[in-house]
């Protein structure tokens, strides 16, 4: 059931380029489009604060896709990704207040100096495997996060610095209905392009130095070269993403960028699902919308029988807190293929029903 | 080393290489050569003082007891092991201090004794990553697909690739996953990975080990075919006696990491030194050896 094909009978590939597409059938790209026109048209009924939910989806997917690529692909770890966020964010703030490079600009240079970074601490992570590579990618999120405290020329140092609102011909992108539609175009074009990474010469090497380092040295890939580029590649994402957040708080601060965060961004690929580009997606609106559920849930519970019986109070703040852990807990034992495997069979079952054959 | 009789082979195809090949591959020069080859690890001494030379275009088997060093033997060519003595030259080249993966470019290939195939890839992605030497489009340029030229020389290798799923008949199993396959086809996928690699040298170890005698067959088969037809020279590794002798143009026996026997199928088969340490004695009951002789009728 599970490797159940979702090409509908009768649709016969004739060539090698339509049996190479992004999307298996015509069907899910016509979804897909959809999808992306529904989008579009958010601004116009949506209230700030469903746009603001849409919009962290957004650079956060970014950040976490460039994560996915690492852990989930490349079968690496970091634990330091936040830093790499928080490093792009601080990078546009500082090339566009201290040299005058355009946000428009900034923003994908930004990337380009965090992938450098990316590139330093994975130079010697790429070389050191399982629990080493742990400790060393914490260590790039502790030396990162000190180098914000401390370089002022950078980051402002305990001041935080301001990020300008992006614009481009005079056209300001300073509220949420316009930052909406740069973080779409930015979503969407990271993701095709990572799409077309997985399926070319690279993304497989990634897949393969994961599956079977051995026999894929056999192949001609040269694993510290794959394993360093992927840090690099991961050290992009989060660099546009961190980039593509600063210029939408338009402020940023140098306490954001913690361990805590970067174990988030583990979170949304884990629940997502692990070398799955689609489930980034939907692992980071899980962790984005997760909060606000408990939110309401645990204003729900307050002040009713079971808060006087547990004696809650403000402790119920904390639920919220909990059920995270909770929730990525229950999807490592239930389903740690992650929320993109639950698509398929739910698809999967879709197709056949109503019969399970 | 079962006492059954050996299989003989379906079809016409089986023009007995025993016989014909030899006498030109003699002649051909030599594409691969150990030089006093010495592998150590600790206080074990996996190989001592191997020497040979691999014919271009020849079918070389390697044979031997478990842990006599064919494997350890097959991992210095691919570069997995370097020697701690001795020196292994390909096409000419000192390729010792060599790592694997520079290897693959200059044309060596292999398949693994145990299964190593990406197991979470698809078949086709499989065979795909043996091009990885081949293509050319990288991190730069693959994720702008259609922009940059990469899906058009993606295509034109799964052109060639699907030549060879065609040739292994894997084609119904192109699209799954390779961690969901059975054991024999498993093994043919690692083939056609490796023979994506377009290698000159293709390292077999083991490519029978575990098969029905039915996948045996077409296993021989295939192996001869890419011998003959695709001009590849192949060492392999392999227990079944009676398709070592049945396919190989020579034949070099390890014991305890040394080697004690090389040469012509038949002439190592007579070899009073080989039939002891691995072939077993005629005057045994079980007359593994006697396999030999029974299938030369067939064949």
């Amino acid at each position: 059931m599970a490797n159940v094909s979702i090409i509908p009978s009768g649709d016969f590939k004739t060539s090698y380029g339509t049996d190479t597409t992004i999307f298996p059938t015509t069907t899910s790209r016509n979804f897909a489009i959809l999808g992306v026109i529904l989008l579009l048209a958010c601004p116009a009924f949506m209230d700030r604060f469903w746009l603001n939910m849409l919009i962290q989806i957004g650079y956060l997917g970014i950040a976490a896709l460039g994560l996915n690529i690492l852990v989930g692909f490349t079968g690496q770890i970091s634990i330091g990704h936040s830093a790499f966020f928080g490093f792009g964010a601080f990078a546009s703030a500082w090339l566009n207040n201290r040299w005058g490079v355009p946000v428009a600009l900034a923003i994908p240079l930004a990337g380009v100096v965090t992938t450098g970074v990316g590139l330093l601490f994975g130079m010697p992570a790429a070389r050191l495997k399982g629990l080493y590579l742990a400790i060393a990618t914490l260590a790039a999120q502790y030396i990162l996060q000190d180098f914000f405290a401390r370089a002022d020329w950078f980051t402002g140092g305990t001041n935080g610095t301001i990020a300008e609102a992006l614009t481009i011909f005079g056209f300001s992108f300073d509220t949420d209905e316009r930052y909406f539609y740069v973080v779409l175009v930015a979503m969407v074009v990271m993701y095709i392009l990572a799409t077309n990474l997985m399926r070319t010469r690279d993304g497989r090497a990634l897949v393969a130095v994961r599956d079977h380092y051995l026999s894929a040295e056999i192949m001609g890939i040269n694993l510290t070269k794959y394993r360093t580029m992927s840090f690099g590649i991961s050290a992009f994402y989060a660099g546009i993403g961190g980039a593509l957040y600063a210029h939408y708080l338009q402020f940023v601060s140098v306490e954001g960028f913690t361990i805590l965060f970067s174990i988030q961004f583990l979170g949304m690929i884990i629940i997502g699902g692990l070398g799955s580009i689609m489930g980034t997606l939907m692992g980071t609106a899980f962790m984005v919308f997760l909060p606000e559920a408990m939110q309401a849930l645990t204003k729900l519970v307050s002040g009713t029988a079971i808060d006087t019986a547990l004696n809650l109070k403000d402790n119920i703040a904390f639920l919220r807190e909990m059920s995270i852990g909770l929730v990525i807990i229950l999807f490592l034992v239930f389903e740690p293929d992650g929320l993109a495997h639950r698509w398929k069979q739910i698809k999967a079952y879709w197709k056949l029903y109503p019969f399970s054959h | 080393m079962s006492g059954a009789p050996v299989a003989p082979h379906r079809g016409p195809v089986h023009a007995s290489p025993t016989t014909s090949a030899p006498a030109d591959a003699s002649q051909a020069e030599t594409i691969f050569e150990a030089r006093g080859v010495n592998l150590r690890f600790g206080g074990v001494h996996a190989l001592t003082d191997v020497s040979f030379g691999i014919r271009k275009g020849e079918l070389f088997s390697i044979i031997g007891p478990n842990g006599a060093g064919k494997t350890s033997m097959v991992n210095c060519i691919s570069g997995r092991y370097r020697p701690t003595d001795g020196k292994v030259f390909f096409k000419g080249r000192d390729v010792t201090g060599m790592t694997p993966n520079h290897r693959a470019a200059l044309g060596i290939g292999r398949t693994f004794q145990n299964l190593a195939l990406f197991g979470h890839m698809t078949v086709l992605d499989n065979i795909m990553v043996g091009r990885h030497h081949l293509l050319k489009n990288n991190f730069l340029t693959g994720p702008l697909y259609w922009l940059s030229g990469a899906r058009k020389e993606e295509l034109s290798h799964r052109r060639e690739v699907e030549e060879i799923i065609d040739f292994l008949e894997i084609q119904h199993v192109r699209k799954a996953t390779a961690g969901t396959l059975s054991y024999g086809l498993r093994k043919r996928v690692e083939l056609a990975r490796a023979i994506a690699l377009k290698p000159d040298l293709i390292l077999l170890d083991e490519p029978m080990a575990g098969m029905n005698l039915e996948e045996k067959e077409d296993m021989a088969r295939y192996i001869v075919d890419l011998n003959e037809e695709f001009g590849m020279t192949v060492v392999m590794i392999e227990h079944d006696m009676g398709v070592v002798m049945d396919i190989s143009h020579r034949v070099m026996v390890l014991e305890f990491g040394k080697k004690i026997a090389e040469g012509a199928p038949a002439e190592v088969l007579a070899n009073p030194r080989v039939r002891r340490a691995y072939l077993g004695e005629d005057d045994d009951e079980e007359a593994p050896a006697a396999a030999a002789p029974a299938h030369k009728e067939v064949a």
